[in-house]
């Protein structure tokens, strides 16, 4: 038997460590992949269904399918010209591996960028529930942008005014649990319904402030309170509001959409 | 050395020889884990089950590793169950594998597992180190749970997720310390935990390493 230290047995060693171990891992990241990708979607399609007031968090697999099936529809969306487009299958579009591809984003100046996320899609994918007459009912936007650790990804919920809100919130972010980790508190979340987004002049007056809102203030409508404790993370949230409901996030489609109802 | 006997391999890890209250180890996983007592659980099955089973494959090849890569065939054995450990929380676990983020990717690197490698598996037999294994997993564990215990009942009102002191935000009448959900209040549970354990077994009391000189006050020239 060939010496256990000599270089030929070492590298045979390895050689098998790495052999075996390579099928394990491969094994079981190739059987888990469809489980995991159905994960991923279904946790994404029930916060959105969750903001739409479609439904809770612990919405059921088959109910969260039937209603992405039926009622919610998915649509892309050209930012730039703010037109429905078909350059891409709206189910499978992935807006964020768009947002990283210097083809498919553009770059935002640091005056544009408001919400610090660097580039931003040229097409994003939107989710909408239509009325009996064809009319919109309500609109699901996908917003993000950085807060204080980390980016926050979520979606915001519009009436078919598209100036109130149904909901909004986040399904993917890293701020501090129990500060700026209170975005995903029911709490917090529900004041967001039925608040507006542009006043009378058209122009953005939605606003994260510091503190509670006071309901006698002429604003109140448009306020919403800030996070206690989490200042940066509540002006993040502001920001990728105002970032996505200006010129480069979706203002040109709310504007085509708005003159389409009129 | 004496022989071990299979009940003291596995039982001393907890209390008498805790890895993380007595070696140290696994500090920074204690701290991220153990803001609720759901990822705390999760995390303490995870490492339970890598230790134990890396134990398990190291020693039944112990005899073939040559020493010069020894240590790289512990890393990767280590690394391959931590894999199939985080593809499968992904898979069936999904939520509380988004909260747990890269903690169970870092159990790589986790000095416990390691160090149970290197240290048991490599001079002990299979059925022996896979028990070590798991006890030293206990052992993080016990600390884990009590840890996330204290955390999560005064930091937000709750455990695993059930409301059991309704904080003001809620409507209640309870003020959650919110220091307790940041990072550094688990060194301040953790020390307390360590002086509690050494309080109760003494022998586990380090001797100083040094004496403190006394201050002796010197004119400025």
């Amino acid at each position: 038997m060939s010496n256990k230290e000599s270089t030929s047995r070492t590298l045979k060693v390895a050689l098998a460590v790495s052999l075996v171990s390579s099928v394990f891992v491969a094994g079981a990241a190739v059987s888990l992949k469809p489980l995991q990708t159905q994960n991923r979607l279904l946790d994404k399609q029930r916060s959105i269904a969750a903001i739409a007031g479609m439904g809770g968090r612990e919405l059921p697999a088959a109910q969260v399918r039937a209603l992405f099936g039926e009622t919610i529809k998915a649509r892309l969306v050209n930012l730039e010209t703010g037109e429905f487009a078909d350059d891409f299958d709206a189910v499978t579009f992935d807006p964020l591996k768009a947002a990283k591809d210097p083809q498919q984003s553009v770059r935002l100046s640091k005056a544009e960028d408001v919400a610090s996320i660097k580039r931003r899609e040229r097409f994003t994918t939107v989710y909408m529930i239509e009325d009996a007459q064809g009319g919109i009912e309500t609109l699901i936007l996908p917003i993000r942008g950085y807060g204080l650790w980390s980016t926050l990804h979520g979606f915001m919920a519009l009436k078919g005014d598209l100036n109130t809100v149904v909901g909004l919130g986040f399904h993917q972010h890293a701020e501090t649990p129990g500060l700026g980790g209170e975005v995903d508190n029911p709490r917090w979340r529900n004041q967001w319904a039925g608040k507006r987004l542009f006043d009378d002049q058209g122009q953005l007056a939605v606003e994260i402030v510091k503190g509670t809102v006071d309901p006698q203030a002429s604003m109140a409508a448009y306020q919403v309170d800030g996070l206690a404790g989490a200042t940066l993370t509540s002006n993040g949230v502001n920001n990728l509001l105002h970032f996505w409901l200006g010129e480069q996030g979706f203002g040109p489609f709310l504007a085509k959409l708005r003159s389409k109802e009129a | 050395m004496a022989k071990l006997t299979p009940k003291e391999v596995l039982l001393n890890p907890v209390f008498n020889n805790n890895p993380i209250a007595l070696q140290m180890l696994g500090i920074c996983s204690a701290l991220a884990v153990t803001t609720n007592l759901n990822t705390a659980l999760v995390m303490s099955i995870a490492l339970t089950l890598v230790t134990g089973f890396s134990n398990l494959f190291v020693s039944l090849i112990r005899a073939q590793i040559p020493s010069s890569i020894r240590m790289i065939v512990q890393v990767v054995i280590i690394a391959s169950l931590v894999i199939v450990v985080d593809q499968t929380l992904k898979a069936f676990a999904y939520s509380l594998s988004k909260q747990l983020s890269v903690f169970v990717g870092l159990i790589i690197t986790n000095c416990i597992v390691m160090g149970r490698a290197e240290g048991f598996a490599m001079q002990n037999p299979p059925m022996l180190s896979f028990l070590d294994g798991i006890g030293n997993g206990l052992g993080y564990s016990m600390v884990l749970i009590a840890v996330g215990f204290v955390r999560e009942l005064f930091g937000a009102g709750k455990l695993f997720g059930v409301t059991i002191l309704q904080p003001v935000t809620e409507g209640g009448w309870y003020q959650p310390n919110g220091l307790l959900l940041l990072p550094p209040s688990a060194f301040f549970l953790i020390g307390f935990l360590i002086w509690g354990l050494r309080e109760w077994k003494r022998d586990q009391v380090e001797h100083n390493q040094f004496k403190m000189a006394h201050q002796v006050r010197k004119e400025a020239f």
